[in-house]
């Protein structure tokens, strides 16, 4: 009977909630350290450099295979904690068919244990549209730019693609045909039609673009740090609540727990809404 | 201390007849309600005022009235056994409110919990729980062994007894937004877990208490923590993580 139960029963649900929570915490650590790159203009590099090291970084996160595992250990970890979430909110409603006509839930909960499914939705909303616009893209889009730099050759700015292998393509040239693009980065020679080299999308101007078009850029960011302040309360809650799931409460570091989780839902989230803040209304 | 200082109020009273007709909130109005009294006998002294006015008095649970049985209920002005802490409603007292108040009594809310009738719930699911692991199989045909003959480290011992103190009143259903009953079931698992006569069945009691409490059709725990808050004997969420602790390892078994 244990192994049915292990999935179905109220507390087999509390353990996916938390082990899926908890992993999705990780991903939050790894994401922010990857997107704090974009911040890499604040310490004198050039955006030239910044836009090559963060498009170095995302070519290796869509391709690593160790990273790719990961990935897929996310996708399934959201859909999995979206879903139990679902079901969770929909047995909770049935369990009281009829609500007090008075009631105080705030004398003994705080706001955010009481709304964890609706911060949850609006969440999952930020993930999609987030996924839409840059995952997506940077999958997908057919139309992905690729990585290009200007550079002063004898008194002439002149722009060249990057390649992989630190080599430069100017642009002119593939322009004018002496290289063809295949398969959305790689170069081949115009002639003999061998390739010859691989370029970077550019994440990075779609990214910085993103915040900075002209109608959308302050809409988008705003709502990109709403997003990130209802993470926060997700997270504040969330954090402990996963601990507390997993059968972690003790006194001895009860305290250490919940320190941890405060910490956690407020300087995540205001690092992830430092940097379209940063793009938007900074980067020149 | 004994003041003499009378109160009107009024309260807003959940009314049904019977476990199938449809209920609501009915308005009355009570004068000099000694701010002495319990809330329990605020209710008499209603009760009093309806039959002498041939009308129907309202259906209550109540039995020891010194806060020990667990059998009182009542969702008071939005909180589960009213304003105060740590107390049951016998043990409520009308100094809580004020002259002019406007009080509202409605039964536990909860699908495991249906209405009788008024303001008594049915909680026989509770029953139904603990008869589903919630004791110790134990040999008394004139050969039982000493209780103290069974060493108990005090920690344990102390948890344990903290565990025990649940009168399984069911405030915690009660003002859990999910109607999860993990806190009564996390006592009831951990009173036995903690001490060595319970770790024999531990296994097969907190599968059968965990699935019995499934099908009783209580909510799903989401630790908001309103249970341990509103608990009258203030037991601590501390069972719940060891609920889930025995039950991860029973499954696993």
């Amino acid at each position: 009977m244990a192994k049915s139960a292990f999935l179905k029963s109220s507390i087999a649900k509390k353990y996916w909630m938390a082990l899926t929570g908890l992993f999705l915490c990780l991903f939050l650590v790894g994401h922010l350290a990857g997107n704090l790159q974009l911040l890499a203009t604040l310490w004198h590099t050039t955006p030239d450099d910044a836009a090559l090291h963060f498009n170095q970084y995302a070519l290796f996160m869509t391709t690593n295979p160790a990273v790719k595992i990961l990935s897929y250990v996310t996708y399934i970890s959201i859909l999995f904690h979206a879903i139990d979430g679902i079901i969770l909110t929909l047995q909770n409603k049935k369990a009281r068919p009829i609500n007090y006509a008075m009631n105080k839930p705030e004398r003994n909960t705080i706001w955010a244990s009481r709304n964890m499914a609706v911060l949850g939705t609006v969440i999952l909303v930020f993930i999609v549209s987030h996924m839409v616009s840059f995952w997506a893209k940077m999958h997908f889009d057919e139309n992905m730019p690729l990585q290009t730099i200007t550079i002063n050759a004898g008194g002439a700015p002149q722009e060249f693609y990057v390649t992989t292998d630190g080599g430069y393509i100017p642009k002119a040239q593939v322009d004018q045909g002496a290289y063809k693009i295949h398969d959305r980065t790689s170069f081949y020679d115009g002639q003999a039609n061998v390739k010859i080299k691989e370029g970077y999308k550019d994440l990075y101007k779609i990214t910085i673009e993103f915040f900075k078009q002209p109608t959308y850029g302050l809409p988008f960011t705003i709502l990109y740090v709403l997003s990130m302040i209802v993470l926060g309360f997700h997270l504040f809650h969330g954090f402990g609540s996963a601990f507390q799931s997993l059968g972690a409460n003790n006194p001895k570091y009860n305290g250490l727990i919940k320190n941890i989780g405060k910490g956690f839902s407020i300087i995540v989230p205001a690092l992830f809404a430092i940097i379209p803040l940063y793009i938007h209304f900074l980067l020149k | 201390m004994a003041s003499n200082k009378n109160i009107n109020i009024h309260l807003k009273i959940w009314r049904q007849k019977n476990a199938k007709t449809k209920g609501s909130i009915e308005t009355y109005k009570l004068d000099n309600v000694s701010t002495d009294s319990s809330f329990l006998e605020m209710l008499d002294q209603l009760n009093e005022q309806l039959i002498n006015t041939q009308k129907e008095p309202i259906a209550f649970d109540h039995d020891c009235r010194e806060g020990i049985c667990g059998a009182c209920s009542l969702y008071i002005n939005g909180q589960a056994h009213g304003p105060a802490s740590q107390v049951t409603t016998c043990q409520l007292h009308m100094r809580s409110f004020k002259d002019g108040d406007t009080i509202y009594v409605e039964p536990w809310r909860s699908k495991a919990f249906p209405v009788i009738k008024d303001l008594i719930v049915d909680r026989s699911s509770f029953d139904r729980i603990q008869q589903a692991g919630g004791f110790v199989s134990v040999n008394t045909s004139g050969n039982t062994i000493d209780a103290n003959a069974t060493p108990v480290p005090k920690h344990d011992a102390d948890r344990a007894f903290e565990a025990a103190a649940c009168i399984g009143c069911g405030a915690c259903v009660a003002s859990c937004k999910n109607g999860s009953a993990m806190l009564f079931v996390g006592a009831k698992v951990s009173q036995y877990a903690l001490l060595p006569q319970g770790k024999v069945e531990a296994t097969q009691r907190v599968l059968n208490m965990v699935r019995q409490m499934d099908e009783e059709g209580f909510g799903n725990c989401t630790n908001t923590g309103a249970c341990e808050v509103e608990c009258p004997k203030g037991i601590s969420l501390e069972n719940i993580a060891r609920m889930n602790r025995e039950y991860l390892f029973a499954s696993i078994k």
